[in-house]
């Protein structure tokens, strides 16, 4: 499996994750390229079907990040996803799932190097777990649609590597 | 089963109270239709009664063990037409009805409340003559249950009763087999007994609190749930309507009870209850005015699993 990459779908809040990914970009941040972000209003407006939804579609693993209790620009949409996402996770267990496959976090606008670690941890946590071939063995029949492979594997860092500013 | 094990229920006391409530509730027109039990030619079964002079019909045993709630559900609309409800609800029931009232689905004017004080009821209903109970013919459901003196009701009949017997396998002890188990093999449990589903929602029809206008399995732009019944669209939609229960289910059992392909979801729904109290120390109420977990939130509210 050394040239499995794994695919991970990413969804984020626009007001935290989405400009912390921005300031890790802008920073030149070095990190994994196997994330591809779906940007959202807040993590509130995040239904767990979305991640059952990549799964289906060939995500291997999934990232759930918005803004830290306390800094939601709308008040509570955080604390009503943490909630949701908690009994997701937990559930998702019970159905054989494995957790390490979904990557919750809060990232909020200034933490660029910590997106740029959620994104590595999750990738090497994914590649250890290999691809979601058991999920994939639904439908073996069905399309994949997701676009062209990310990046080439010499673009992709070890996750433990990486993170200087270049 | 031995013969000696098919003990024959003693009567319910409180069966001439109840068609008496019943009579006098439709007699005075406070409501225009009791909906309860009565023998069929299975078993007992449920009864609408508009006539006082049918409100003899009513029974309560061992045998009645159907949710009526979902007749209060506001997606059966042809129900309500028929006019205020007089509805009989034994003490899981009353938490099906504190769930909508909870959810403001319905009135609390809109139905009279008819309690029957119960003891556990069979798990198969479909017998001639009601069966006392045992650790072999009990609904494992009832095995916990905390109601045997229901609050929340107008009216209420019966003895006050023992506590149902603990089943030769309870569902927390199903459910613990589960957890014991390594991902893998729980992945391929849950996915085996998903691919059995024909997708004929009768799980969703028969729930007291499926309250949705326009299920989101029957949205097709986008199409978030495939309808055909395949494996992959299967799992889709058993996770989607356990989560949409996750601290509403009242664990009346009438999902699995009505699933024709027999697929265990009193013990997905059990999991998340468990996952609610243990987390949030919740514990579905009779009592309307305690809010249900999701949708509520504290701002110390664990968050172990985020990074």
């Amino acid at each position: 499996m050394s040239d499995f990459e794994p695919r991970i779908t990413a969804f984020v809040c626009n007001w935290c994750t989405y400009t912390g990914a921005d300031l890790a970009g802008t920073s030149r941040l070095h990190m994994a390229s196997n994330v591809r972000l779906i940007r959202l209003p807040c993590t509130g407006r995040i239904d767990p079907l979305f991640i059952i939804k990549a799964f289906e579609r060939g995500a291997d693993g999934v990232i759930v990040s918005g803004c830290h209790p306390a800094d939601c620009h709308y008040t509570s949409g955080n604390y009503h996803a943490r909630r949701r996402f908690a009994v997701f996770h937990d559930f998702m267990e019970f159905m054989g799932i494995d957790p390490r496959r979904m990557t919750f976090s809060w990232v909020s606008a200034s933490e660029g190097a910590k997106w740029k670690d959620v994104v590595n941890e999750t990738v090497a946590n994914v590649r250890a777990l290999g691809p979601f071939d058991a999920y994939r063995a639904l439908a073996p029949e069905a399309v994949e649609t997701w676009p062209a492979d990310p990046g080439t594997a010499a673009a992709v860092p070890a996750a433990s590597g990486g993170g200087e500013a270049r | 089963m031995s013969e000696a094990t098919m003990t024959q229920a003693p009567e319910y006391v409180g069966v001439a109270d109840l068609r008496r409530i019943a009579r006098e509730l439709l007699e005075a027109g406070d409501v225009r239709v009791v909906i309860g039990w009565e023998n069929g030619r299975r078993g007992a079964r449920p009864v609408f009664v508009t006539d006082p002079a049918a409100a003899d019909r009513l029974i309560f045993d061992t045998r009645c063990v159907h949710n009526l709630v979902t007749y209060l559900n506001p997606r059966r609309d042809h129900v309500q037409e028929l006019g205020r409800i007089g509805l009989v609800v034994k003490g899981c029931d009353v938490k099906a009805v504190a769930g909508l009232l909870r959810e403001k689905q319905i009135d609390p004017g809109d139905v009279v409340l008819i309690g029957v004080r119960c003891g556990g009821v069979l798990e198969e209903n479909e017998l001639p003559a009601p069966l006392a109970l045992t650790e072999a013919n009990v609904a494992p459901r009832c095995y916990g249950c905390d109601i045997r003196e229901p609050e929340h009701v107008d009216h209420i009949v019966g003895e006050s009763q023992p506590e149902p017997p603990r089943p030769i396998m309870t569902i927390d002890d199903r459910v613990a087999q589960l957890d014991a188990l390594p991902l893998e093999e729980r992945w391929a449990f849950w996915t085996e007994q998903f691919s059995k589903c024909v997708r004929c929602y009768a799980c969703r029809q028969v729930c007291p609190l499926c309250i949705c206008e326009r299920c989101i399995v029957e949205k097709t732009q986008p199409q978030w749930i495939e309808p055909s019944s395949h494996p992959r669209g299967n799992f889709s939609w058993n996770v989607t309507r356990a989560l949409h229960l996750a601290g509403r289910c009242v664990d009346c059992g009438e999902c699995e009870r009505f699933c024709p392909v027999g697929i265990p979801l009193s013990l997905v729904n059990r999991k998340l209850q468990h996952i609610v109290r243990d987390r949030y120390d919740y514990v579905v109420s009779e009592d309307p005015e305690k809010p249900a977990p999701i949708g509520d939130y504290r701002l110390d509210d664990q968050q172990e699993f985020i990074k």
